[in-house]
């Protein structure tokens, strides 16, 4: 099959948390350059339309004086050499900083720890829309490689200017540019002293080749990691201001709920300020322990509806769906060849229904911002995905214009796809406002389980037929809820009917790594085991003979290889399974050994094996830490993990009753690696998850005939009747 | 409000403050010592971890006014000066960190793990930190990080030992 890149969208239909969010623009005139730069060179990377609509969200107005509108980076090196990389994405542990780093030294010959990176930052940085969908690697990784590269041009054309000689003879080389006939070298410095140089990225510029790279390509570890590991590094949730408050929340006894009467005296008197404003309740006092109490001494009534609860959640996502036709055209149904009649004739015919549950990212630093005005010009430190859609909520919450406003993006405790929306943000500013007075809000795990958003849950409806030979001939898929990103199979069937309903959901929900895409998997990957068990064929045999995905192919055999596929079983209770796909340019295949403990019904991942291919390799460890993390957070949301809740409450919302993966629960994790230097870098933070939650799911199967089709799999350990 | 006088990375401090008030609070609000973070605030997660007398504590759930004159090492008090513990400069060597919010915790648990036990096998070591989260997924690398830290105790020790 042939693969359309193009369409992979970054907006998929299941970042609900995004709808409501309009995309705002950055707007600078190229004299304002040089005013917070400093002299210097200034590199300029010009995103082509088609990406630019993806990752700035649309065409924009241009102006007299302004730069062309579809600026994503610029590079800036100043006259004492220094190098400044400014970019609108964020660091939240997944280690582009770093690797962001590694390739603007790879092309500007300078080592990477000279190299700042200003990220995050919506006065200092480019529109970005935000940090998600693993498009770091593949869009903002190669434009900077280009400006770096650009810049180089202009220090050897700069030199050769100088020396009255051609370029031919110049090479650029740790942050000089020599000439090869002589002996002579210039800094990059002694270069740029005194003048003001801009660059627009010229369209066609030789980059160097990923089978040349020497400092991309190459292990780094994180580049200001000392920080991190001495507890020097100041998170969110660690920023403070002079004169600094505490704020707090009240929140209501259930979602949708609204406040009926009230009584914030006793707050008052304890000398916090109160703010109610709407159902908005908050106070702001000196320290967190006097705004808590104070928030606690709030007589407050609240009026909500009955909900429902996690125990009807599936009959209701399948009772009332819109009607997956594609009104929207954004890829929600996929129709091919005449699934009817082809599943009328298949030889064997299978029919099944999977489900995902709610889950909470669990980010181990919560929501948290400190916002502080001065006058009408608001300023705000925050852990988000997306420091540009924040900068639009705040706007909008408070009426005011973009220009009053500036969201900064301190490296941030994690967030998994959790942290696009800016609550604590719009929270933090509303109390500041009335205070007078800088105030930081940092949510409890508490209220990082009820109030943020979760992974969507859903229903997935498979019915398939096979020929005895084992080819699939017909195919229907009907995701109700989770999502449509992985909905499509890469299987060669030649009949099929995929279809993506959107269903009103009970909870907030939103993006978290990897999307639906691990529910489309699991439900595709699972199924594909059952297909392979009714026609007798061996489960990798019958994939690849459905499979001409030759980048596919290759990570199912090298993960087949390094994993011993084929070989039998040396205790009871063992078994094996596989899972894989692809998502997000990448591409997994995923095996699992599990251990069933058949009387205590104790599930036991021993050993995960996993090949992993997206492109050039970038930075191998950061790749591979990628590859085990994923495979270790998806261990919860495949095993164990489940939000519940009741009457618009969630009933297990602390680290004591919601269950995330622990060391103890960590299996043996082997990667394999496959390092394409022919193909585009492409991002790994989310694709690797995929096949994780089907490989033990179909190992489970093999080691008990037990087929479970629900995530989480074994909450309460197996069932064996 | 009571004084209350606390050691904290041999340094000597009094704040005016609830004794009722979380260590981690204190630390973190009245002390400026953000290293040590909030993950849960029921003792589950592990990232508050703290040294009181040389033990492992979640200092979330822990009143300050129960600490008293035992000395508290804070993340912030481990590096002598410009040179990092053996078990912090194990989790850089070893890539042990992504998002590195639970890296605090993680790293005083561990060097409590050594201190008690200087040679830990794998299970031991999966058994002490068990209570630490990583959300990101480094456990593997904080259990490699432990074991070099682990050698590189003892390489110390023994270039100590052979000095005498």
């Amino acid at each position: 099959m042939t693969r359309d890149v193009s369409i992979s969208p970054v907006l998929e239909p299941e970042r609900y948390e995004l709808r409501a969010a309009a995309p705002y623009r950055f707007d600078l005139g190229r004299r304002d350059f040089f005013k917070f730069l400093g002299a210097g060179l200034v590199v300029v990377s010009v995103l082509k339309p088609a990406l630019a609509a993806q990752e700035s969200g649309g065409g924009r107005q241009r102006r007299g004086d302004s730069l062309p509108q579809e600026i994503d980076a610029w590079l800036h090196i100043g006259e004492n050499g220094s190098v400044t990389v400014y970019t609108g994405k964020v660091e939240v542990g997944q280690n582009i900083r770093t690797s962001l780093s590694q390739a603007v030294a790879e092309e500007l010959h300078v080592p990477v720890h000279k190299i700042e990176l200003v990220m995050g930052d919506t006065q200092l940085t480019p529109f970005d829309m935000g940090t998600f969908g693993s498009r770091t690697t593949p869009t903002m990784n190669l434009q900077l490689r280009k400006v770096a590269s650009a810049a180089r041009d202009v220090l050897v054309g700069l030199a050769a200017a100088q020396w009255k000689t051609t370029p031919q003879h110049l090479v650029a080389s740790d942050g000089k540019v020599k000439d090869s006939q002589s002996a002579r070298s210039v800094q990059y410095a002694a270069l740029i002293k005194g003048r003001q140089l801009t660059q627009m990225l010229p369209a066609e510029d030789p980059l160097i080749p990923a089978a040349d790279w020497k400092v991309a390509g190459q292990s780094a570890s994180k580049i200001d990691g000392r920080d991190f590991v001495t507890g020097r590094h100041r998170y969110p949730s660690d920023q403070t201001q002079p004169e600094m408050l505490y704020g707090k929340i009240l929140r209501p006894p259930a979602f949708d709920a609204n406040l009926v009467s009230i009584d914030t005296k006793p707050a008052e008197q304890m000398g916090a300020t109160v703010v109610r404003d709407g159902n908005f309740v908050g106070v702001a006092a000196k320290s967190s322990e006097l705004a808590a109490a104070a928030v606690k001494s709030i007589r407050a009534e609240w009026k909500s509806q009955p909900q429902i609860s996690n125990k009807e959640l599936f009959d209701y996502l399948r009772k009332d769906p819109e009607q997956g036709n594609d009104p929207t055209g954004d890829g929600d149904r996929f129709d091919l060849g005449k699934v009817d009649e082809a599943f009328a004739s298949a030889d064997h015919r299978l029919q099944q229904t999977y489900t995902v549950s709610y889950i909470a990212h669990v980010p181990l630093e919560p929501r948290a911002a400190l916002a502080k005005w001065d006058g009408d010009f608001l300023t705000v430190w925050t852990g988000t995905q997306r420091p540009f859609g924040v900068r639009g909520q705040l706007t909008e919450a408070f009426h005011i214009s973009e220009d009053h406003v500036r969201v900064m993006m301190p490296d941030t405790g994690s967030a998994y796809g959790g942290k696009h929306t800016g609550e604590a943000a719009i929270e933090a500013a509303r109390l500041a406002r009335a205070a007078k007075r800088p105030v930081k809000v940092v949510w409890t795990r508490d209220e990082e389980f009820s109030w943020a958003y979760f992974r969507p849950a859903g229903v997935i409806d498979v019915k398939s037929g096979v020929r005895k030979d084992g080819s699939v001939t017909a195919w229907e898929f009907h995701n109700y809820n989770s999502g449509s990103a992985g909905i499509r199979t890469y299987y060669e069937i030649p009949n099929q009917r995929i279809v993506f309903h959107e269903v009103q959901s009970p909870l907030r929900q939103g993006s978290y790594r990897a999307l639906a895409a691990t529910a489309n998997h699991f439900a595709r990957e699972s199924h594909m085991d059952d297909l392979a068990h009714a026609v007798g064929m061996d489960a990798l045999e019958f994939r690849l003979k459905n499979l001409t995905d030759e980048r596919l192919w290759a990570v199912f055999e090298a993960a087949a290889k390094r994993f011993g596929w084929g070989k039998s079983r040396t205790a009871p209770g063992q078994g094996f399974g596989m899972g894989g796909g692809y998502e997000k340019l990448g591409n997994i295949a995923t095996f699992a050994e599990v251990d069933v403990d058949r009387k205590s019904g104790n599930v036991k991942v021993v050993r995960v094996v996993s090949a992993f291919e997206c492109g050039a390799i970038v930075n191998p460890d950061g790749l591979r830490n990628q590859i085990e993390g994923s495979n270790v957070q998806g261990l919860g949301g495949a095993l164990f993990e489940a939000i519940e809740f009741e009457n618009g409450k969630i009933l297990n919302g602390r680290l004591s009753q919601y269950r995330v993966p622990r060391f103890s629960d960590v299996p043996i994790l082997e990667t394999v690696l496959l390092d394409r230097k022919d193909l585009p870098s492409a991002g790994a933070g989310e694709c690797p998850l995929i096949g994780l939650a089907p490989a033990i799911g179909n190992a489970i199967f093999d080691a008990t005939g037990v087929r479970l089709r629900s995530l989480p799999m074994v909450p309460n350990g197996l069932k064996l009747s | 409000m009571s004084a209350i006088h606390l050691a904290i990375n041999s340094k000597s401090y009094t704040v005016d403050v609830d004794p009722q008030t979380s260590l981690l609070t204190v630390l973190r609000e009245h002390l400026d010592l953000t290293g040590s973070k909030y993950g849960c605030g029921e003792g589950q997660c592990g990232a508050c971890t703290v040294l009181i007398d040389g033990k492992a504590q979640r200092s979330c759930v822990t009143r300050v006014g129960s600490v008293g004159a035992r000395s508290v090492t804070t993340i912030e008090g481990l590096a002598k000066r410009d040179e990092l513990h053996p078990v912090q400069q194990a989790f850089l060597e070893m890539g042990a960190l992504q998002c590195g919010y639970c890296t605090s915790g993680m790293i005083m648990s561990a060097v409590a793990l050594l201190q008690r036990n200087p040679s830990p096998k794998q299970e031991e070591i999966i058994d002490f930190m068990d209570g630490n989260v990583c959300r990101c997924g480094t456990y593997p690398r904080i259990v490699t990080a432990i074991q070099k830290a682990a050698s590189s105790l003892h390489q110390v020790a023994a270039a100590k030992g052979g000095g005498q």
